[in-house]
């Protein structure tokens, strides 16, 4: 049967098992439109921009696991996706976006809402195609998603001109694809294991450092019972939080830049790292030449090129985390984890640094504290909420005082460092899990980058919780104004805030304010008790900063304490 | 260190400047960079010249694989390998004087004339970097209309192909 490119489109999302995608309609992508008007097995979500569909596709790729899909207009639709795409292409973040294009005729005439979309995408997509032919497009979206969910994931970009998605062909999916340039390494090479899981026997002061690759590669379950299987202490970066239970004994709290004492002193101090799914990016490592300057350096990674990029390893191992961890499991089973008295020193030691306390903080303040209203949501909704933020100081206090348990349960922007992520990426999230907990922390810089996807939630009626830190500032900003400035503020102060209340209420939404600590865990309370989309809107202290904080360019030990 | 590479990638629009983008990207080094379609239309072979030390080589190595439009990529320099490029120059020529000068370094060089007015010559010479830029520095820059050159290309010596 002849179908036109627009329906083959469609019909290629469904035998994807696409439930959901996220989108703006626009004049290049009228007839793929119109196609998902006939049927009703994928359901479009109408967002407000089309940041907000590619980061509410990437929240809803992030909570599940599953390829997000995006779809957007050309020009300014594709331009306005750009923030997006980098955003996952940073976070190795599954995704298929499609867009649309003028008609291939008209490319390179600058024609009306005409932009070199595969030139402007090609950087900050894993991979992307222009379709130029009705008879490869079944293919070519088939190669869309096995690109977009297999390696290292990324998204990617398919950009379909309008005469394209007219044009007719017998319609058939490839069972599968084979790419003769891409076969990502799964099984990680034995000798190395070996050698890696006698490295981990004979270690005094071993301390595991995973990362976002675990979340990716559905590894938690491989990591956790290897980690406790060696009773090593472990680390967490930012896009890895949730791979290892929070709450364990075991886990040190997340490293770098903000990281806990106990987890950069324990790196610093360290005789093995076992870096798993994690790429030494600078937030992470401070001053490159002081991080784990006395340890031995395992890596687990799919991406051979994140191996040996910013710090020399030992012993590299290309393959997949989950594979690799688990053969790790089998041989530690085999050969034996070594003596655990071997460890009492390192763990002593570790104590001791804990008890530094450094995430404290005045409780008695007579303004609410940003990390309080954190400890309060943690235990209202009983650890449990799929918690997404923006990015600031409210995103590391959150990264800091959640405690999340389980991965994909912590959904935020780590690499690129994108504002205006959080709340249509927990839109996304709330999409995939209707009857989960779902909590927006953001803060009031970060909330207006993309405060219009309000008019999306009310639209969809989705229960998302806004945490709105509001402390009057970009926070973060302001922080390194006041500790390397001399306490210039440049631009830093939000003049002229909306009223939150209001806003959210004329949106449909409710809207509930405080700025007393005595206040905060009713209204957190009030706000988890109601179906509806609760704005709470929290005034915060404005002097409030995250510590600790390695400054940039310092070792990890030379951290900022308070 | 200089370093010569050669890369095999699909013959398809977009992937030459994936290549050139990954380089201007990431910031590393190109001194030359040639390609064109090897005996299979599909694949074009590249070379590329630069230099770094050799944790950046083996990045722009890794980087380069990571292309998912790249077939092969082998750093030609770990071992015995010839390089080829071509010039074709240019240059003005009016007395006999000059005119028997240019006919001499042509011999010398063993290159070819490829055209000929009564006030320029066109030579054609085929060596590698060292060779062609020790041809270019005998003539006096205003003696010199036009240099155009292919860039630098490759082969690893022996029986075996890449």
């Amino acid at each position: 049967m002849k179908l036109t490119g627009a329906e083959i489109v469609v019909r290629c999302l469904q035998e994807e098992g696409v439930d959901t995608v996220f989108g703006y309609p626009g004049g290049a992508v009228l007839h793929i439109y119109d196609a998902f008007f006939k049927q009703d097995r994928v359901r479009h979500v109408l967002v407000r921009h089309e940041q907000g569909a590619i980061h509410a596709a990437e929240g809803y790729a992030q909570a599940t696991g599953k390829v997000g899909v995006g779809l957007v207009t050309s020009g300014p639709g594709a331009t306005n996706a750009v923030t997006g795409l980098a955003t996952a292409h940073m976070d190795s973040v599954p995704m298929v976006v499609i867009s649309g294009q003028v008609p291939t005729a008209m490319i390179g005439n600058d024609a009306f809402q005409e932009a070199d979309t595969v030139g402007i995408t090609r950087p900050c997509t894993k991979h992307n195609f222009l379709v130029k032919d009705v008879r490869e497009l079944a293919e070519t979206i088939k190669k869309a998603f096995y690109l977009a969910a297999s390696g290292r994931p990324g998204p990617v970009l398919v950009d379909i001109p309008k005469d394209i998605s007219a044009d007719e062909c017998e319609f058939e999916y490839p069972e599968d694809v084979h790419i003769r340039s891409y076969n990502p390494t799964i099984k990680g090479h034995s000798g190395q294991i070996k050698k890696a899981v006698e490295l981990m026997r004979q270690a005094e002061r071993p301390i595991f450092y995973t990362g976002g690759g675990v979340v990716l590669g559905d590894a938690a379950e491989e990591l956790t019972q290897l980690v406790r299987k060696f009773q090593f202490p472990i680390t967490n970066t930012l896009m890895g939080l949730g791979a290892y239970p929070g709450n364990d004994e075991q886990f040190v709290g997340m490293l770098g830049m903000h990281g806990t004492y106990e987890a950069n002193m324990a790196i610093t101090h360290c005789d093995l790292l076992i870096a798993v799914g994690a790429r030494f990016d600078d937030r992470v490592t401070g001053k490159i030449e002081r991080f784990a300057p006395n340890a031995k350096i395992i890596h687990v990674d799919i991406d051979p090129a994140s191996i040996s990029k910013n710090v020399e390893v030992d012993v590299p191992i290309v393959g997949h985390v989950q594979s690799v961890l688990e053969e790790m499991n089998q041989a530690a089973d085999k050969i034996g984890t070594g003596d655990a008295g071997r460890l009492t020193p390192w763990w002593d030691q570790i104590q001791d640094w804990r008890g530094r306390n450094c995430l404290k903080y005045d409780r008695d303040s007579g303004l609410i504290k940003p990390q309080f209203v954190l400890e309060k949501l943690h235990e209202i909704t009983g650890g449990n909420a799929i918690v997404t933020s923006d990015v600031g100081q409210h995103q590391m206090w959150a990264a800091q005082f959640y405690n999340f348990k389980r991965p994909r349960q912590w959904l935020n922007s780590g690499g690129l460092g994108t504002m205006g992520y959080g709340f249509p990426a927990a839109l996304g999230a709330q999409m995939a899990y209707p009857d989960a907990q779902v909590a927006c922390i953001t803060g009031e810089g970060s909330i207006q980058m993309n405060i219009q996807e309000l008019s999306t939630a009310k639209q969809y009626r989705l229960p998302v919780k806004v945490v709105n830190l509001n402390n009057g500032y970009l926070g973060m900003v302001r922080q390194w104004q006041e500790l390397f400035y001399e306490s210039r503020y440049a631009e830093s102060y939000v003049d002229a805030l909306p009223d939150f209340v209001a806003l959210a209420e004329s949106y449909g939404h409710v809207g509930l304010r405080t700025d007393k600590p005595g206040d905060v865990e009713g209204l957190l309370r009030e706000a988890f008790s109601t179906d509806r989309l609760v704005f709470m809107d929290f005034v915060t202290d404005p002097q409030e900063n995250v510590y600790p904080m390695v400054p940039a360019g310092a070792g990890l030990d030379e951290m900022v304490l308070v | 260190m200089r370093r010569v590479i050669s890369v095999l990638l699909e013959n398809e629009a977009g992937a030459l400047s994936r290549v050139a983008g990954l380089f201007s990207a990431r910031g590393y080094n190109i001194e030359g960079l040639s390609v064109a379609p090897t005996d299979d239309a599909d694949v074009s072979r590249m070379t590329i010249v630069t230099w770094g030390d050799d944790a950046i080589i083996e990045q722009i190595i890794k980087q380069l694989r990571k292309l998912i439009e790249v077939i092969k990529v082998t750093d030609l320099s770990e071992g015995a390998h010839i390089e080829r490029e071509m010039v074709l120059l240019k240059v003005q020529a009016e007395s006999g004087e000059e005119r028997a000068e240019v006919q001499r370094i042509a011999d010398i060089y063993r290159s070819r004339i490829i055209d000929v007015t009564d006030a320029s010559f066109t030579l054609e010479v085929t060596g590698d970097s060292r060779k062609v830029q020790s041809l270019l520095e005998l003539f006096e820059p205003s003696q010199v209309v036009e240099v155009v050159r292919t860039g630098t290309t490759a082969v690893g010596r022996g029986a075996r192909g890449m």
